[in-house]
């Protein structure tokens, strides 16, 4: 199987390779995204066909490499979770790409190859390899529209951060002290260098998960790019950093770890979710809305993956591993209605030729194909039972719960502060993704050519309905798939633990409370036909159809055709309660009123706005550091040539005497 | 034959919750009348407003979309299938072993954003303001609510409502500081989900402070009466919810007979009517409180529900 799995790592590079000759062909962007689509249907089939009927045992050698030791391909049962989200995420993003202009076609075969080399990977320098490849990657794909100032800035930043999280990843794999990860796990990192490998794979790989304080990049860089693209950078790629955090530090560093190293990650993890779920109800731009929404759900599942660290060092398997299961339903929930409103959002973009809320609305009637994919991504990403986004918030809900178990009192209060804080964040979300179905589906047109909208081309609607049905079978079964998740669990919390899961329903073992979603699903269904029935019965009368009555308030001018817009909610509005109860204190947020004088006849006017300084506070000493580095090596240009000759020498010398005393060592 | 009994006493128990529901509302509504001393009206009016507005053929507006006529269906039905979790005069119901706390939470937070859709649908000023600030004030509820949740987890060792009526019953729980605190936060919650007073007012249509009927001024006919029904549904559960917790005395155990259920109904319907009462009196004490004064309230609520919890690490010896 791993053989197949990487053959068609190859064929993706082919695909790369194709693309270049075939580029500006008419059948170019149909062969790379249909490769694409193809092989990503056997990721996923593969990944789906290992964790149901046994995993590869062997990794597999690969016969080239570095020179120290050859690249190796694993597929364990972590690995195999990731590569299916990768794979379904991968099939609905190149669909919907199928369905539009050619676009990054030297890229997308390369990113998401290199994803699926990075999850793959079974030892540090394949997976580094892997994660700077889908860096790259990415990169040139969120500067395709270099054209537009903001999106060069976007891409600038963004490659910035992907260096940071390479400067961090590279030392710390190398402090793990062995590349193969058999051998890292069998001598696991002790002492200053185990927290040294905690801090570096923390920086590292939560920089480019969009954990806080370094999510600044985020909401810059996942609008920037074409929409599937976002779609797979949110979907996925943000899953990949996290695979990369849980093997690091679940994983390699192994059970000796003390249990307080989940006590960093509960605390940034709770800080994303509710700083991105905040930032999601104040921002006006779909695309930004949704990777600020990214943000709220990386940090939930880091909030997941601590509470899993705290568990195992406290020896309580059984919780451990509902975290541990939290944690990985809601990176695949999280992975599949990202994907799907990504995909909406590029959908409306399309169609209504805007990303502003504010040029948005009434898109139900003229999208209504588009409109109930966007409510089933929308109510799991708000944490709607019965669907995907409930279930997981369940566990981790339930988690946290359960964090009075863990016996000190700092640890236990630290529990109860993440419970209340992760179930704001989750009723943010609510309030969010309320707002984004509100404003762009609900309600009357704000320009005419959002009232021109007309729904996409059949494959990109059969692309948004994929992760829709997904999401809905992933929110009625979430114990199937956590069955399939068992040897993953297994992998991060400990070979002994079973997955949170009772037959179809999901719970923590005996005396706890379950959730049967497939039970809650049928009731609703049930109580809905029933009440359907009765209130038919009792109340037979068609409804009549009249004029808006708005309060009384009075009939707009012919000549604005969508009503009058001031009677309707905008985006600054319905954020208004937001960003007055929480955003003053978290977001710098601000509200001015100028009032022009009696008898002057400029209007009113109201600027809201607001600042992210926590994701700004790590940025701006960088940048001033990267001044004065610049300042000083600006210096060099004027050297003599005497005076650069003697550098080099001297550089020369320096490496000779370090071989030198690394040789004797 | 205990399957079939827990079955019974299921469907019992739900008939009388929808029959209770239109009650509950007007017994409140009567009860704050005669504290003012109005005659007020008779506590069947909710019930024959329904049958009123169910005949009335219902006004949509012209750019009402599918949401308008399915959100109050939605919203109902999942209000009816919590109620159904949430046990009132016998333990151990045919759907116990899946009333979760957090379950509970979930199926009120999606008749929630039904309500709010609804409001935003034909985009008119007060729906959407309606819509922002009601989702605005659950930022504030939902963790007041789920860390009271710990509490009776802590306690209970389980969030699930039947074995927390359970324990609560029958463990010598004694009259802990730690539950009352839960209790008054868990109380600040319930009024401010049913959009009572002090935070929202249910009898006025002043739109400075209006939040739920904000969201209801376009509905009509089948449309209102569903809306107003699953207000009371929402009251009586939260009601029921709170007795079901805090006050869970007579409650017939699993697996007993139609005499215990009896016992178990006049004790509900006891703690019931002495919780109308608090809510009229409480009502009847209290001002309006400005919107942007709420996060204080239901913060309060968050700090008394965190101060319950670590009483409980501190004084229960799990620490």
């Amino acid at each position: 199987m791993l053989t197949a799995l990487a053959l068609g790592l190859a064929l993706l590079g082919l695909l790369a390779l194709a693309a270049l000759p075939l580029a500006g062909h008419r059948l170019a962007g149909r062969i790379v995204h249909g490769g694409c689509c193809v092989v990503s249907a056997g990721f996923a089939l593969a990944a789906l066909g290992g964790m149901a009927f046994g995993l590869p045992e062997e990794p597999l050698r690969l016969p080239f490499g570095p020179a120290w030791a050859g690249m190796s391909l694993a597929m364990d049962g972590l690995s195999a979770w990731f590569l299916l989200l990768l794979g379904l995420a991968g099939v609905a993003t190149s669909l919907f790409a199928l369905g539009g202009a050619p676009r990054g076609l030297v890229a997308w075969p390369i990113f998401l190859g290199a994803m699926a080399l990075a999850l793959l990977a079974a030892d540090g320098f394949t997976l580094l390899l892997g994660f700077e490849a889908m860096s790259l990657a990415s990169w040139a794909l969120v500067a395709l529209d270099h054209r537009e100032a903001g999106n060069r800035a976007a891409a600038r930043l963004y490659l910035i951060v992907a260096a940071l999280a390479a400067a961090c990843l590279l030392p710390c794999f190398g402090l793990l002290g062995a590349m193969d990860f058999a051998a890292i796990r069998a001598a696991p990192p002790e002492g200053w260098r185990a927290v040294a490998v905690l801090a570096l794979g923390l920086v590292g790989a939560g920089a480019k998960a969009g954990l806080v304080p370094l999510h600044a990049w985020l909401p810059l860089a996942h609008p920037a790019a074409p929409s599937h693209v976002s779609a797979l950078m949110s979907g996925a790629m943000t899953k990949v950093a996290l695979y990369v955090m849980a093997r690091l530090l679940l994983d390699l560093c192994g059970p000796v770890q003390p249990g307080w190293w989940g006590l960093p990650l509960l605390v940034l993890g709770v800080a994303s979710a509710v700083l991105g779920a905040l930032r999601a109800n104040l921002e006006e731009d779909t695309k930004v809305l949704l990777a600020c929404s990214t943000i709220e759900n990386v940090g939930l599942v880091v909030v997941g993956l601590g509470l899993a660290l705290l568990f195992r060092g406290a020896d309580l398997g059984a919780m451990a591993a509902l975290a541990a299961g939290a944690a990985l339903l809601h990176a695949m929930a999280h992975g599949l209605f990202k994907t799907l409103l990504f995909l909406v959002a590029g959908a409306i973009q399309h169609a209504a030729g805007s990303r502003r809320l504010d040029r948005l609305g009434g898109l139900i009637h003229a999208m209504p194909r588009t409109a109930l994919a966007a409510a089933i991504g929308l109510g799991a990403a708000a944490g709607l039972p019965p669907l995907s986004g409930f279930a997981s918030e369940w566990l981790l809900l339930q988690s946290l719960l359960a964090g009075w178990r863990l016996g000190e009192i700092g640890l236990q209060m630290a529990a109860a502060a993440a419970l209340a804080l992760a179930a704001m964040a989750v009723a943010l979300a609510a309030a969010a993704m309320l707002r984004f179905f509100g404003l762009v589906f609900l309600g009357r047109p704000r320009s005419p050519r959002g009232a021109g909208a007309r729904e996409m081309g059949r494959l990109q609607v059969v692309a948004m309905l994929l992760p829709a049905g997904l999401t809905v079978l992933l929110g009625l079964f979430p114990a199937l798939a956590l069955e399939l998740a068992g040897e993953g669990i297994r992998q991060l919390v400990g070979p002994m633990v079973r997955p949170p899961v009772i037959g179809l329903a999901l719970g923590a073992g005996e005396g706890h409370s379950t959730y049967a979603p497939l039970a809650v699903a049928l009731l609703i269904g049930l109580a809905l036909m029933l009440l359907w029935a009765v209130v038919r019965w009792r109340s037979p009368a068609i409804a009549d159809r009249g004029p808006v009555w708005n309060g009384g308030f009075i009939d707009p001018p012919a000549e604005l055709i969508f009503g009058d817009p001031l009677s309707q909610p905008s985006a600054a509005g319905m954020a208004q309660p937001l960003r007055r109860m929480l955003g003053g204190t978290l977001l710098a947020a601000r509200e001015r009123v100028t009032l022009p004088p009696p008898g002057d006849p400029r209007p009113a006017r109201l600027e809201a706005g607001f600042e992210d300084r926590i994701g700004m506070a790590p940025l701006t000493p960088a940048a001033r550091i990267r001044d004065a580095v610049a300042a000083q090596v600006e210096r060099l240009r004027s050297l003599t040539i005497r005076g650069s000759l003697s550098l080099v020498f001297a550089t020369l010398v320096g490496l000779l005497a370090l071989v030198a005393w690394l040789e004797g060592r | 034959m205990a399957v079939l009994g827990a079955v019974i006493a299921q469907l019992l128990h739900l008939a009388l919750m929808l029959a209770a529901a239109p009650l509950v509302l007007g017994v409140v509504r009567w009860l704050k009348a005669r504290m003012l001393g109005r005659r007020g009206t008779s506590p069947l009016q909710p019930l024959r407003d329904l049958a009123k507005l169910l005949r009335k053929r219902p006004v949509l507006a012209e750019n009402a979309s599918v949401v308008t006529e399915a959100a109050p269906h939605l919203a109902v039905a999942v209000t009816v299938v919590a109620i159904a979790l949430v046990p009132s005069f016998a333990h151990g119901m045919a759907f116990a072993p899946v009333a979760d706390l957090v379950l509970v939470a979930g199926l009120l937070a999606l008749a929630r954003m039904a309500l709010a859709l609804n409001g935003l649908d034909v985009g008119t000023a007060f729906g959407g303001l309606g819509a922002a600030r009601e989702m605005s004030f659950a930022v504030f509820a939902e963790p007041a609510l789920l860390v009271s949740a710990l509490s009776f987890a802590i306690l209970a060792g389980t969030t699930n409502l039947d074995q927390i009526g359970a324990v609560f019953r029958d463990g010598a729980l004694g009259l802990r500081v730690s539950l009352g605190l839960a209790a008054v936060a868990m109380l600040a919650v319930a009024l401010a989900e049913n959009a009572r007073i002090p935070v929202d007012n249910p009898s006025t249509h002043l739109e400075l402070t209006m939040v739920h009927e904000a969201m209801l001024l376009e509905a009509s006919g089948r449309h209102l009466a569903l809306w107003d029904y699953q207000a009371a549904l929402k009251l009586t559960l939260w009601l029921a919810l709170v007795s079901a917790i805090f006050l869970p005395f007579g409650v017939a155990p699993a697996g007993t007979g139609p005499l215990a259920w009896l016992i178990g109904l006049l004790a509900w319907a006891a703690k019931m009517g002495t919780l109308c009462l608090a809510l009229a009196f409480f009502e009847n004490a209290i001002a309006k409180m400005r919107v942007f004064r709420v996060p204080e309230f239901l913060g309060a609520a968050l700090l008394l529900a965190l101060l319950a919890a670590a009483l409980l690490f501190v004084s229960t010896g799990f620490a």
